[in-house]
């Protein structure tokens, strides 16, 4: 009856895997920590150097507080590339909500320019969401166009603003660079946001509907969806998590530029192709994508203490990407 | 006429996964014959064609040109080894004019020029591209293209479809003159007319064998339709149809000279609660698009559709669904969200509207899956992903979408194409007890054998048209086939 | 000839266009002349070449998201050979190397069957890591003949080198290819891939040849950069959006079969005419940046809804 038994062992474990992405992804994490610990001993675990404590605290405290802005961009190429989208506007619309936000404190105080801030991040996310939903452009041309178009905006706003100088909200430093027993203050955001992605992934008609479009959408029509509106709210959604991103990441850097958060676009795709999300569409996990963001911040600490360019971190990042997505096609047999 | 068979295909088998298509299929073509090859829906012809045109590898059996093995494993190679096949769809390419499609498959241009005229096409230019072409051309230019080769075997596949007459004779009489010169010619069709006009033999697929292999004479129709039937398998009990059924009061589907061009014309019937309307159709007489067009896909050309007394025009399928029609496509893997659970593709309807898009109601979910679940009796053992279910249950899981959200108007697109007899056997009863609870079912299905077994009337489609209307309770197998084929009536629709 | 006309109809509007764009450049700024054209003809080098490589890709029915950064590595080789041997040697390495990035981005798309544009995507990252391992910061030199090659006039004034470059280098590629069976098996591939295989087309090795064409195009984009800045840049420029958007106003259809090359070219002047008018018009140049990017999006959404009417007929 059931076809199951006919698959071969190496593609039942490879969709085990996919099943339960978090299992090896930790496996992974963890051993990447023990590479790290052994190119340069005491880092991770104190003692080894001769210093108090079993672990770090602080060390540990660091790579969380560097990966949650990197995490929560992650959230919005996983709730994209569920649709079998993408989103390549946040790193710009994080710089931009970030510089928006401190440029307007200065002059407005706090609460409107973060409110402004958010309103420009919708702006983009509307035209995204018109231009994937309405037009059909795909998703990766269009969230390039707006990135490209915000980029110019925040150009031609920064000559505005020249002389107004800026202001990093108390609040948001204190979220980005205090601590508290140990670990950023950051969390303070970041637990509940995290719960409330997987909760809308999970048991919400919303989230139901971005794996279903992704799946099948020809299957999701059939059933009565009208795919525009779903693209339109996600894409709207995408945007305001990079605005708060964005904010998140001002507070932790504490200090404006014009390409602020852009570095942390490609990351944020590999996490979400390192934590199992299929770019093709129906198949991810948030939580795998916050572990993705974990290992992405080791291996940055790794290749920084291995003294490796620039260049190469970034062909690294991208021949990750290719060779995940490959041998997800090679295991699955689907694209 | 010789005896050396031009092309000898024996012993072709071939399995997709569990599912074997063809188990020993034989075909024979000597110089100078045309061999039409015939088969009801799913006896494996296209399959069959697929391996002998190069496309398909076959699991085992061989195909022979002239004695030596035909070089299968792209179509350039079975092209070099003297089959040219001429596809349902043309295959030649859409921004190319004519002289570019020529070199492109390095055909002789002065020949292909003959053969065009000879066709009765008088105003085509080579600088024409094809996409502005009309389909009937594209046909004739494909056939040219082909002869123009000088193949030693001809196939042509479904070729006179959407031909108009005049065509359709120069189209026969030129295979004819060709093949008294010596050419091979294997002619894929479903009408008998054109088939007993032309062709030698008929050699008959059931089941993917080779079944019978017989001359073209006085009243080889019968014995074709025979053969085609074969050995019944016990699907189970005869309906009980509602013989009483008041069908005084307002049909729950009402379609009037419902169009879309080309595919079907001229399309109206009347669908009332509690009854299960059959359409009895041969692959591609247009049901799929009429399919299409009710479950709000595509939009009418033409005609009139009213869902209880009240005209209604559909822009998504959405709209289908808001006036209660719901849909069931004859492909699973167009229905199904493969990657995803049971549970999620039954309650897929559930988050559909805006309003739901909130937190999920789970009781109730639980409640209207389960009662799908139960109803369908769905094996459960695999509902990680549908797509590690058998055939037959993901049926049940299309179907069950609708059970969950309660049945109005089921448009049933050929529920049980390649599902195992057990499954087969508990969805008739199925569509019999939604029938009986006031639910009205257009129910297609390229089994006729079936329409005795769940309908109570059927509407018989030809060429794109509704040619009789038949009770289906009275209805044998035999007459069934032959008004699937056109010969009951005349063969005006054609 | 009314055949000719509608079947150009869409290169002969554009090439209207450019001369109206022209005669308007020359009313706001009466002085505008052989030098300004001769600016405009540089300026658009990098764009013209980056614009046919995506052309070719997109005519296969492909799409190559990596070529700024390909140009990016052709530019930095280039200013790095340069500083170290003779010039025409390392030209010639170059193109090759260009042809050589795009054979492996056609063939990781033919081999892992995985989607071009993820495909590009992550090679547009791994090309440009490429360039900044080559050369950390802009640097290198170029031949100073290759400089003199894309300045001043030929033959006669009027005649921008630039243009001429641009012309050759396409011609030589592309002409000879195109009326070629392999010409053919692109356009065929892009049209209809499977009414292609069944005209016998090798549907991988045409989609790997016509990801290669896009890769000695970009060496020749890279070549132009490395021109027209005397060093080697390994940041890519903003030629992404630019190409594909002038190959969607050039009449070239996403997703494949349609167009040709003179279309997107001359799209490539008309948006650097509106760039230099607006410039002319005394326009902040980051708003003209953001001009730029509306005018390219919406050219993309427009050729989108077009292709889609066009694909459900």
């Amino acid at each position: 009856m059931s076809t199951h038994n006919a698959d071969t062992p190496v593609v039942r474990f490879g969709r085990y895997l996919r099943d339960n992405p978090i299992i090896p992804l930790l496996v992974f994490l963890v051993l990447m920590i023990a590479v790290l610990e052994v190119l340069r001993p005491g880092i991770v675990m104190p003692i080894r150097a001769g210093r108090d404590g079993l672990i770090s605290t602080f060390w540990v405290g660091n790579l969380i507080k560097f990966a949650i802005p990197l995490a929560m961009l992650a959230a919005c190429q996983v709730l994209t590339m569920l649709t079998a989208g993408i989103d390549l506007s946040v790193g710009v619309v994080a710089t931009v909500s970030a510089f928006v936000c401190a440029t307007l404190s200065a002059v407005w105080g706090v609460t409107p320019a973060i409110l402004v801030a958010l309103a420009a991040a919708l702006a983009v996310g509307v035209v995204n969401g018109i231009g994937v939903g309405l037009v059909r452009v795909h998703p990766l041309i269009m969230t390039l166009g707006t990135g490209l178009i915000a980029t110019g905006c925040l150009q031609v706003y920064q000559r505005l603003v020249i002389n107004a100088g800026t202001h990093i909200p108390e609040f948001l430093a204190w979220l980005g660079t205090g601590r508290t027993a140990g670990m950023p203050n950051g969390l303070i955001v970041f637990v509940p946001f995290a719960l409330f992605i997987l909760w809308l992934m999970r048991y919400t008609g919303f989230g139901r509907l971005l794996f279903a479009l992704g799946s099948n959408e020809h299957a999701a029509k059939l059933s009565g969806v009208r795919a525009w509106q779903v693209y339109l709210a996600l894409y709207v959604l995408s945007s305001l998590i990079a605005a708060l991103a964005g904010l998140l990441y001002l507070g932790m850097i504490r200090q404006t530029s014009l390409s602020l958060a852009n570095p942390l676009l490609l990351p944020s795709v590999a996490a979400a192709v390192i934590g199992g999300t299929s770019i093709f569409g129906g198949r991810g996990s948030y939580a795998g994508a916050i572990v993705g963001a974990l290992i992405l911040r080791v291996l940055d600490t790794m290749l920084t203490l291995l003294q490796m360019p620039e260049g190469a971190r970034t062909a690294l990042f991208g021949l990750i990407i290719l060779a995940v997505t490959a041998l997800y096609v090679r295991i699955t047999g689907t694209r | 006429m010789t005896n050396t068979a031009l092309l000898d295909a024996s012993g072709v088998a071939k399995s997709f996964g569990a599912v074997r298509a063809l188990t020993d299929a034989r075909l024979t073509v000597a110089e100078g014959e045309i061999v039409a090859l015939m088969g009801a829906n799913g006896a494996g012809k296209s399959t069959f064609v697929k391996i002998i045109t190069g496309a398909l590898q076959p699991d085992t059996g061989h195909v022979l040109i002239r004695g030596k093995p035909a070089l299968v494993g792209s179509p350039a190679e079975a092209r070099r080894s003297g089959l040219v096949p001429v596809y349902q769809e043309p295959s030649l390419i859409p921004d190319l004019n004519v002289t570019d499609n020529l070199r492109l498959t390095d055909t002789p241009s002065e020949p292909f020029r003959h053969w065009v005229s000879e066709l009765g096409i008088t105003d085509l230019a080579q600088s024409d591209m094809i996409s502005d072409l009309p389909l009937a051309t594209l046909r004739i230019l494909d056939l040219a293209r082909a002869l123009a080769a000088d193949p030693d075997v001809l196939l042509l596949d479904e070729m006179t479809a959407a031909l108009p007459t005049d065509l359709v004779d120069r189209v026969l009489k030129t295979v004819r003159g060709k093949a008294n010169d010596g050419m091979g010619v294997i002619y894929v069709s479903h009408r008998f007319t054109e088939i007993s006009d032309l062709c030698d033999r008929a050699t008959v697929l059931r089941d993917g064998q080779t079944v019978g292999d017989l001359d073209i004479e006085e009243g080889v129709e019968d014995r074709v339709v025979e053969l085609m039937l074969g050995q019944k398998l016990d699907l189970g009990q005869r309906a009980m149809p509602q013989t009483t059924l008041a069908q005084s009061q307002t049909p729950r589907l009402s379609v009037r000279t419902l169009a879309a061009e080309p595919k079907f014309s001229d399309v109206s019937f009347d669908l009332y609660p509690g009854e299960v309307l059959g359409v009895v159709a041969l692959e591609g007489q247009g049901q799929d698009e009429l399919f299409d067009v009710l479950a709000g896909f595509e939009k009418p050309s033409a005609g009139r559709i009213e869902v209880d007394g009240r005209p209604v025009s559909f822009t998504h399928p959405a709209d289908a669904i808001a006036a209660g029609l719901t849909f069931v496509p004859g492909n699973r893997a167009d229905a199904l969200l493969s990657q995803r659970s049971v549970k999620e593709n039954i309650a897929l309807p559930f988050a559909a509207r805006l309003a739901n898009w909130g937190p999920l109601n789970r009781r109730h979910e639980r409640e209207r899956v389960g009662y799908a679940i139960e109803k369908l009796q769905i094996d459960t053992r695999a509902q990680g992903e549908v797509q590690r279910l058998s055939g037959g249950n993901q049926q049940k899981v299309t179907i069950g979408r609708w059970l969950a959200t309660g049945v109005e108007t089921l448009l049933l697109f050929d529920p049980t194409r390649g599902i195992d007899v057990r499954t087969k056997r508990q969805i008739y009863p199925l569509v019999r007890e939604l029938a009986e609870q006031g639910a009205a079912i257009l129910f297609y299905t390229s089994e006729l054998e079936e329409v005795p077994l769940a309908c109570d009337r059927a509407v018989v489609i030809f060429n794109g048209r509704v040619v009789d209307v038949i009770d289906a309770a009275e209805a044998d197998e035999q007459t069934l086939m032959r008004a699937a084929y056109g010969l009951t009536t005349t063969e005006g629709a054609a | 000839m009314s055949r000719f006309v509608r079947k150009h109809a869409w290169v002969s509007g554009l090439a209207a266009l450019l001369v109206v764009l022209l005669v308007v450049t020359k009313l706001i700024q009466p002085s505008f002349g052989v030098s300004g054209l001769e600016s405009i003809a540089r300026a658009a080098l990098p764009f013209a070449f980056a614009t046919a490589g995506m052309a070719v890709v997109v005519i296969v029915g492909g799409i190559d998201l990596s070529v700024a950064s390909m140009m990016a590595v052709c530019a930095v080789t280039a200013a790095v050979l340069m500083e170290r041997m003779a010039g025409i040697p390392a030209l010639i390495i170059v193109l090759g190397l260009g042809l050589a990035m795009g054979v492996i981005n056609g063939a990781l798309i033919v081999l892992t069957r995985v989607p071009d544009i993820v495909v590009t995507l992550a090679m547009l990252f791994v090309w440009e890591g490429a360039a900044l391992l080559i050369l950390e910061s802009p640097g290198g030199a170029t031949a100073d003949w290759l400089e003199h090659a894309i300045r001043g006039s030929f033959v006669f004034n009027g005649l921008p080198k630039a243009f001429l470059v641009i012309a050759l280098g396409i011609a030589i590629v592309w002409l000879p290819i195109r009326r070629t069976k392999l010409g053919l098996s692109i356009y065929a591939t892009g049209s209809d891939e499977l009414a292609a295989f069944r005209s016998g087309v090798a549907v991988g090795r045409t989609k790997i040849a016509a990801y290669g064409i896009c890769g000695l195009f970009c060496a020749m984009g890279g070549l132009s950069l490395a021109a027209l800045t005397g060093i080697g840049e390994p940041v890519p420029g903003p030629y992404l959006m630019a190409s594909v958007a002038a190959v969607v106003l050039g009449g070239v259809v996403l997703g494949g079969g349609k167009g040709g090359l003179l279309g997107p070219i001359i799209a490539v002047f008309i948006l650097r005419i509106i760039r230099t008018i607006l410039t002319l018009l005394a326009v902040d140049p980051n708003v003209t940046t953001i001009i730029e990017g509306t005018i390219m999006v919406a050219v993309v959404m427009l050729g989108t809804a077009a292709s889609l009417r066009g694909a459900r007929r």
